[in-house]
């Protein structure tokens, strides 16, 4: 199959349709939670949340004996949520840094959870196979309840980022003087720290916990470079996931039903490095040319001004002058001096230039522009 | 006991972040329209003090109140302006987004701001003379641009009191005396205002009420009274020579 016939089925087959919607839903809601979590430098809070939600996994299955995608995702929202408070009550009572607790209970519960999973993989139960999806993500076992839970998820989150869109902006932007104004922080901050948990969950079984905190960063990181509005960058980075999501299940779909996850990721990985390079207002690209059209500039200014210089200490200012007296200032080259002639600053005849009246005010009034401008 | 001669009072504030006190034992009594200056050397806990009174952090013993009452209810009296270091300024944000922020805490939770606050934050940034900024990204703003933004925002809380925390930090001469400016319509208008400054030399002219700290209270009171060598020796450890009496 490939991904124009994959894309052709999604219109007749309602496996393939469900399984598009579902990552279509999932690549939006991490987009837009992954916004905050970048904003408020938590970007690593993701990574430890999905692998710490592995255990809860296990566990669920060794208690209930099923593979019920419900019940095991809530042995994930346990664990996860257990490992971010694990996380918080390092941070706040002892000395460790951020990183530290962040690493120490990523590896913790991702240890114990390998373990577990090992332990079940050796039991004589035939039920265990296809937990290890949740290492890596198998969108293609998506149904249509996941889908619609998903869906759920996304809704009240949405309705929640907007009744509270004012609080989650000014917390996001600065949470000491939120406290002053008289909100409750601590309210506004498990509320976003909830929902992320929740969307982390929720992208298991599509991503898998290794890969998840990706699906949270990529989108929002790429949809930064685009704007600089808080509603166009959480709008644009659901987009990005989005379309991240819907791409990558159909070419891992397409592609021998490569392990889904990876294959998002990698996808959402493009965006990211097409933002970081093309975007116009802080992407590379355009940042080396304007820096390069700076400075052409104002080679080309300092030319004048050198000019200018000479040409002052005459009475009649269009006087021409020899070019090789240019030859002491080391700014020009031929192009400059045709540069300039283009802009009618100056005539050049033969071997001898002169300022245009143009040029001469121009030069004149050269230093006092770029200083107001400042 | 409640004197509400005074704007803001504190007794027996105790602060500590671990094991060693930041303030220890601090008692303040900053009567209503003065322009205070808290000055101490680095590590006295200026900052930690302001924060203790606006309810950031939680001290260890001691009360404030403000105008007679706890800060919960009168926050509404009380204006911030953080450092400006403790933000980042990448955020995807304007400088007007920044002002309005300022009329959050009068909306309360969920409402959003409307044409009135938008107004009152148009008519603070033309007062600080940012309005021709008003729709640039904040990262795009100079250090002294920013600061006069986080001013706007102070301003249009409309309060009775404003702590600012180090406003004159890394600005230029054009900057600190808009900002100073600034300040003293606002004393004018019969506002309190505390500022922590660590220029030693400005504080005659700028301030008409200062308060000397280094972990306890050395002094407080009128500049004319207490800006003096004994106490910049106290405070400082060392004998700092300053013109008093320029």
């Amino acid at each position: 199959m490939t991904i124009t016939e994959y894309f052709n089925l999604i219109w007749t087959d309602y496996t393939l349709r469900t399984i598009t919607l579902g990552t279509a839903v999932l690549g939006a809601i991490c987009g837009m939670l992954g916004s905050f979590a970048v904003l408020r430098k938590q970007s690593l809070l993701g990574d430890a949340i999905s692998h710490a939600a592995l255990p809860g996994i296990a566990i669920a299955f060794l208690i209930t004996g099923a593979k019920d995608t419900n019940t095991l995702l809530l042995g994930a929202l346990v664990s996860g949520l257990l490992g971010t408070f694990w996380i918080r009550g390092i941070i706040n009572k002892t000395h460790l840094k951020t990183d530290t607790a962040l690493g120490l209970i990523l590896s913790l519960f991702f240890g114990f959870g390998m373990l577990l999973l090992t332990f079940i993989q050796k039991q004589p139960n035939a039920n265990q196979a296809g937990l290890d999806k949740y290492l890596f993500g198998q969108a293609a076992t998506l149904v249509e309840s996941d889908v619609r839970l998903m869906v759920i998820v996304t809704g009240i989150a949405l309705f929640v980022l907007l009744l509270f869109w004012k609080e989650f902006k000014i917390l996001l932007f600065d949470a000491d003087y939120t406290k002053t104004l008289g909100f409750n922080t601590k309210f506004i901050d498990v509320l976003i720290t909830f929902f992320i948990v929740l969307a982390i969950v929720l992208g298991l079984q599509t991503v898998g916990v290794v890969l998840m905190s990706a699906m949270l960063l990529a989108p929002a990181a790429a949809a930064r470079q685009w704007t600089n509005k808080l509603s166009t960058m959480i709008f644009l980075a659901a987009i990005f996931g989005a379309f991240s999501g819907v791409f990558g299940t159909a070419i891992s779909a397409s592609q021998n039903n490569l392990s889904t996850g990876p294959v998002i990721v990698l996808v959402a990985a493009v965006f990211v490095a097409v933002s970081f390079v093309f975007s116009p207002g802080r992407g590379l690209l355009f940042r080396q040319i304007r820096f390069q059209q700076n400075r052409r500039d104002l080679e080309l200014q300092k030319t004048l001004q050198f000019m200018y210089g000479i040409a002052k200490t005459h009475e009649d200012i269009s006087h021409p002058h020899a070019i090789r007296i240019l030859n002491n200032f080391h700014g020009f080259t031929k192009k400059t001096l045709q540069k300039l002639e283009e802009k009618q600053w100056i005539i050049l005849s033969g071997s001898q230039w002169s300022l245009t009246e143009e040029g001469f005010q121009k030069a004149k009034n050269l230093y006092n522009q770029s200083s107001s401008n400042d | 006991m409640n004197n509400l001669n005074y704007a803001i009072q504190v007794d027996d504030l105790t602060v500590a972040y671990n094991y060693k006190p930041v303030l220890w034992d601090i008692d303040l009594h900053v009567p209503e329209g003065v322009l205070m200056a808290i000055v101490g050397p680095n590590g006295a806990g200026k900052s930690t003090l302001i924060k203790a009174i606006l309810g950031i952090l939680k001290p260890i013993a001691g009360s404030v109140t403000i105008y007679g009452e706890p800060y919960e209810k009168q926050r509404k009296k009380v204006a911030y302006v953080p450092q400006k270091g403790s933000v980042d300024w990448d955020f995807p944000t304007t400088a007007l987004d920044v002002v309005m922020m300022g009329t959050y805490g009068q909306l309360g939770w969920i409402k959003r701001p409307g044409g009135k606050e938008k107004k009152a934050s148009l008519e603070a940034l033309e007062k600080v003379g940012m309005l021709a900024f008003k729709n640039r990204q904040i990262s795009q703003l100079s250090g002294g641009q920013q600061q006069r933004v986080f001013l706007a925002r102070a301003l249009v809380q409309n309060a009775a009191i404003y702590f600012m925390d180090e406003p004159f930090q890394g600005v230029d001469a054009t900057t600190e005396i808009a900002i100073i400016n600034i300040l003293k319509e606002l004393r004018k208008a019969g506002k309190t205002v505390v500022v922590v400054h660590h220029d030693l030399q400005t504080v005659p002219e700028y301030f008409d009420w200062v308060t000397f700290l280094n972990v306890k209270k050395i002094a407080t009171g009128p500049v004319k009274e207490i800006f003096n060598d004994d106490n910049l020796t106290k405070t400082y450890g060392i004998n700092y020579k300053v013109a008093v009496n320029k």
